[in-house]
């Protein structure tokens, strides 16, 4: 009897743990819609901020937030897919690949903001880009990399040998063999970690705070040499650095209920890619 | 030359001198010593890890792939060394078409299953392909049962049509030398004879060699019949012969079921 008695308590326990997940979450959201709805409207999301933030819209934040992860992921993503190739279709295990796996490993475990100040050394003063689009999409291109590497070796090596030896059976080289029967089925869970590392690149504030954004820039960039603000930066600014900060705080909400929406859209968009590639090749 | 039992004589496709084969530092295969006839059945028996499938898949170094194997000895094909420098793997597997034990249809339609050889190897032109790919499916003898569906997906068909879809992707390049390593042993009887009867077809026309565990199938099948165990081939001879008068102990033991 004891012994059924504590198997339902942990039971419940564990049920409890599940449950405060969603509780968390759901309060996270109601705060964030509750007191953010109201700021937002179409001038809210389409025109340039007044007096530092306190009126106006978000526009250029928006913008550059789109920019920093569209041009993040077009660095990291081919790099980390070639790298996960390697790792997954060529590399022989050895001395030299558990280098490269304790690297990546390392390069998931740096804080977001030493990768800003490694950005800074690197992109800004040492390639002299300046603080700029480049510089902070290199940046967080850095960041994610580990994502995504390790997301696509894993869908890679979820492709079974033996469409690999049917392929190269008939003849096929590696690379053909790799290009058009492993990696045309591994793009769907590539596209999972990709999810991951766009809502990374939206939210981060650290590296992109030492490279790229603008405290205060209320015009859209002319090249990828410039300045942009980005929300999560922008959120922070009006939280904490604004002379009138109560005032403005509605307009904090705003932002971060516009970066929420932002993140969870384009993660709709990569789920639904990845349905569509999950019901297209299916083994 | 060699007289047989149905009709006429036959030319040496493939000869194998002294092949010893490593897996690491387990040897796999001992001194095998082996002449393979153009346009006849031959089938690799002998118990599970005797070695036979890894001697078939020597025949289109697809052993290559395994880190840390090696092999030693000599094996030509038409008379070209088949681990030699000249000869490159992708030209070797041209010739040498392979049929897995798991059917491996790829995950796309039928039709670009089929065309996956050829347009691998060059092959453009749509109505160059579209015609492959019939002839193939024909000659797989699954043209009539798909032939309306060619962009449905190879996953739907059933394992026995899977199985032939393989051998029909296998035929498009158009290989001298089939390598079936127990086709039919995942199959329903009835699939099973159909690809048995295929094979009965498909010799007339290509070289092949078959491995597999059931007796009756090497029986029934094959024109040679070579006994593996232990690494080391025991015998070989006249399918007949085998399985009548076997000269060997061994080979006597595994086909009456003592062993194995």
């Amino acid at each position: 009897m004891a012994g059924r008695l504590s198997q339902k308590v942990m039971c419940w326990i564990m049920r409890l743990t599940a449950y405060f997940v969603v509780v968390i979450v759901g309060f996270i959201v109601f705060e964030i819609v509750w007191r953010g709805a109201g700021a937002i409207s179409w001038e809210f999301l389409f025109s340039m901020p007044r007096r530092s933030g306190a009126e106006g819209g978000i526009w250029p934040a928006i913008v550059g937030t789109l920019l920093l992860v569209v041009g993040s992921i077009i660095v990291a993503f081919p790099l980390g897919v070639a790298t996960a190739i390697y790792l997954s279709e060529y590399a022989r295990q050895g001395r030299f690949m558990r280098a490269i796996r304790v690297a990546i490993s390392t390069l998931a475990g740096v804080p977001s903001i030493v990768f800003g100040l490694f950005g800074l050394g690197l992109f800004v003063i040492f390639l002299k880009w300046g603080c700029s689009i480049v510089s902070g999409c290199a940046t967080l291109a850095c960041m994610i990399l580990p994502t995504i590497i390790v997301s696509s070796e894993e869908s890679l090596r979820a492709v079974p040998q033996s469409l690999r030896e049917g392929s190269l059976a008939l003849g096929a080289t590696k690379w053909q063999t790799v290009w058009s029967n492993v990696l045309p089925y591994s793009i769907g869970g590539m596209l999972t970690g990709l999810i991951l590392a766009i809502g990374r690149v939206a939210g981060e504030t650290a590296p992109i705070l030492l490279t790229v954004a603008a405290f205060y820039l209320p015009k859209l960039p002319h090249s990828i040499f410039d300045q942009v603000m980005a929300l999560p930066y922008h959120l922070y600014v009006l939280a904490t650095q604004h002379p009138d900060t109560a005032a403005v705080l509605p307009k904090a909400y705003g932002t971060a209920l516009v970066l929420l929406l932002l993140v969870l859209g384009v993660g709709l968009a990569a789920i639904i890619l990845r349905i569509h590639f999950r019901k297209k090749y299916k083994w | 030359m060699v007289t047989w039992k149905n009709n006429g004589v036959s030319e040496i496709k493939i000869q194998v001198k002294n092949l010893d084969f490593y897996y690491g530092g387990t040897q796999a295969l001992f001194g095998i010593t082996m002449d393979i006839f153009s346009r006849r059945v031959t089938a690799l028996i002998g118990p599970s890890g005797c070695g036979k499938s890894t001697f078939l898949r020597t025949l289109n170094r697809m052993n290559d792939i395994i880190d840390g194997t090696r092999l030693t000895g000599q094996m030509f094909i038409d008379g070209q060394d088949i681990n030699g420098g000249i000869t490159d793997v992708v030209k070797l597997r041209k010739k040498v078409g392979m049929v897995f034990q798991k059917s491996n249809p790829f995950p796309k339609s039928i039709f670009d299953n089929v065309a996956y050889g050829p347009r691998t190897h060059g092959v453009k032109n749509h109505k160059q392909l579209t015609e492959i790919v019939e002839k193939s499916l024909r000659q797989a003898a699954l043209w009539d049962e798909v032939k309306d569906r060619l962009a449905v997906s190879a996953m739907d068909l059933s394992g026995g049509q899977q199985q032939r879809l393989c051998i029909a992707r296998a035929l498009a390049i158009e290989p001298d030398v089939l390598l079936m390593d127990e086709p039919a042993s995942a199959l329903d009887p009835k699939a099973t004879s159909k690809i048995e009867d295929l094979i009965d077809q498909l010799c007339n026309d290509y070289t092949i060699i078959i491995v597999t565990h059931n007796m009756q199938q090497a029986a029934r099948v094959s024109d040679i019949t070579a006994f593996f165990y232990e690494g080391h081939l025991i015998e070989m001879g006249q399918t007949e012969q085998i399985f009548t008068k076997p000269m060997q102990k061994e080979t006597e033991d595994y086909i009456t079921g003592r062993f194995g």
